[in-house]
């Protein structure tokens, strides 16, 4: 996803003069093309997030669309209040890429996980918050990153990520993505736990549960219509993010339910990293197990609010 | 090295006449802070009376100088300039801080003459030096002037555009520091020692002057020489005087900023500049 994404800025950025990229401090030989061919535009301005923001917003200042990269924790946390003051505040065309969204850097401990990422960077007016769930839905992505006005985090995952996503269905930053439909229950997601939800709502129609799954690329602007639309029909509403269930997809969609009005009862379930640093390495995927962030539980939660329902 | 002259020629008219102008603005706002608009004073002055280039009736005239002051608390003496250059009308300067007007306590992009917003510390020179980056790549002759508080010079970022800002060879970018070696709590010196200042900034790559910063023709002297090496940028250490021009106030922190001030405060403050 991550080696998509970059070709992905090298090859816009050939076609349009006004994309700069700057990197803090990134691996040997990222971007060479982009370096060797666009010199003049290629920046790699060392471990200083907190000038880099600032940097990248005095150059969309002045008319340029500024692609930023680190790693997630030091794209938002580092420089958290440049992103906000500089970049938000001005609406600026700067856009964050962020490596290792999530559980990805579990081997180096929590000062490298990106857990709170998507709650921070929504909490800040005029952001964008996009999270694809693999590399396809990343190409589709990226060039409507262009012209979209105002500033964009995107959120890298791990890389080599199955592919869940397919462009028989049209892909629209801020826009939810229907990728199966259900009268039962409603699974909302976003990045790589789209898989979780694919893999859960396959194994509950085998025990009778048709669940509809809302993929939400873009958790803000969060494409409220959408969610409520399949929200409205379904007794059960569970949502799935690798992220903090605090501030995050869980909340977005929390917040709009409760504010929906519905008539009828809901049951609703945030599943996701709980409250709490990780005092595990080991892989990503085995901090999404530790943390239950998995079709499993997704099947297990969803069977529960079901027999609540029934009772 | 360019050592300034440490007694600061008297303040002329019209150096009385912008102080007195910030003190009437202060008095509307009822608040804000006083010593630290007043040090600047001399260096917006010269910036906007004879370097800078700009057109009031065209804000966003690509052709302009840049110019973000990134101690955006020191707005006063800014709004001031700006309003008496033209880019708006008087009448905004006495809604200083009121919920209808356009002036805050901090410079905010929707006033006209404003480039950014400014006011958490620490956030002007890295977005000048992507401005003078880019000024570069569109081979433009505008020029970005930045103006930094000495206590902003605390704020690790201040020095990571410094090196950026070397590494890219950004003649096109100079940075004045409003040297009135006092910050909120107590002076510079004892909160968080700059010194040795230009050393620091030649060190990181500037081409440093220091100047008495409330010496006018000094200012335009050195002004009128940047860039002062090709390849680097400038600085220019301007050694000022936290509240200059009302004696009470001069390096009186209780003057760095009011949230009330009254009719008689506004009195006092006037009386002592007209005793200048």
């Amino acid at each position: 996803m991550r080696e998509t994404c970059l070709n992905q800025v090298y090859e816009l950025a050939k076609q349009d003069e006004r994309i700069f990229f700057i990197g803090s401090d990134l691996g040997v030989n990222t971007l060479d093309k982009f370096k060797k061919e666009m010199p003049e535009r290629f920046f790699m301005e060392g471990i200083s997030e907190q000038h880099v923001v600032g940097m990248a917003s005095g150059l969309a200042l002045e008319g340029k669309v500024v692609y930023v990269n680190t790693i997630s924790t030091f794209i938002t946390r580092r420089c958290f209040e440049q992103v906000v003051a500089d970049a938000c505040l001005h609406n600026l065309n700067v856009r964050l890429i962020g490596n290792g969204g999530g559980l990805v850097y579990a081997p180096l401990g929590p000062t490298h996980l990106a857990i709170e990422d998507i709650s921070i960077m929504r909490a800040v007016p005029n952001m964008t918050v996009v999270a694809p769930a693999d590399a396809d839905e990343m190409r589709r992505l990226m060039p409507q990153t262009v012209d979209y006005p105002g500033p964009i985090y995107i959120r890298l995952a791990k890389g080599y990520d199955p592919i869940v996503t397919t462009d028989e269905i049209p892909f629209r930053i801020g826009q939810a993505l229907p990728m199966r439909e259900g009268d039962d229950a409603l699974l909302v997601s976003t990045g790589i736990t789209l898989k979780c939800a694919l893999e859960a709502a396959s194994e509950l129609v085998k025990q009778g549960i048709e669940c509809a799954v809302l993929h939400v690329p873009t958790v803000k602007p969060f494409d409220t219509d959408a969610l409520l639309a399949r929200a409205a029909i379904v007794p059960v509403i569970v949502s799935i993010e690798e992220n903090t269930v605090i501030g995050g997809l869980g909340s977005a969609v929390a917040e709009a339910i409760a504010e929906a009005d519905f008539n009828s009862v809901k049951r609703f379930r945030r599943i996701g990293i709980p409250d709490v640093f990780a005092k595990h390495y080991g892989s990503q995927a085995n901090l999404m197990e530790h943390y239950h962030i998995s079709a499993s539980e997704i099947v297990s939660t969803v069977r529960h609010l079901c027999a609540l329902r029934a009772e | 090295m360019n050592k300034p002259k440490l007694c600061s020629p008297p303040l002329d008219q019209r150096s009385i006449a912008l102080r007195r102008r910030i003190v009437h603005v202060l008095g509307h706002g009822g608040r804000g802070h006083i010593g630290t608009s007043l040090s600047p004073v001399e260096i917006l002055r010269v910036l906007y009376d004879s370097v800078l280039q700009y057109s009031p009736g065209n804000p966003q005239w690509p052709q302009r100088d840049r110019f973000i002051l990134s101690k955006g608390h020191g707005c006063i003496a800014l709004y001031v300039l700006l309003q008496e250059k033209g880019f708006f009308p008087e009448e905004e300067l006495w809604k200083f801080c009121k919920f209808d007007g356009i002036l805050g306590g901090h410079p905010d992009p929707k006033v006209p003459g404003i480039e950014v917003s400014t006011g958490s510390l620490g956030h002007g020179l890295p977005i000048g030096v992507g401005m003078a980056i880019s000024a570069k790549y569109e081979k433009a002759s505008h020029r970005v002037f930045v103006v930094l508080g000495d206590g902003e010079c605390d704020e690790g970022s201040v020095w990571e555009a410094a090196m950026s800002a070397a590494k890219h060879k950004l003649d096109n970018l100079v940075v004045m520091v409003d040297y009135n070696k006092q910050q909120s709590y107590a002076s510079t010196h004892e909160v968080l020692d700059l010194e040795p200042f230009p050393d620091k900034w030649r060190s990181f790559g500037f081409n440093c002057r220091e100047v008495d910063g409330h010496d006018v023709a000094a200012l335009e002297r050195d002004l009128a020489q940047v860039p002062f090496e090709r390849g680097k940028p400038s600085a220019i250490i301007c050694h000022t005087v936290k509240g200059k021009g009302i004696t009470f106030a001069e390096n009186n922190l209780k003057w760095h900023h009011k949230s009330s001030l009254k009719d008689t405060d506004v009195e006092e403050l006037l009386k002592a500049l007209e005793e200048q």
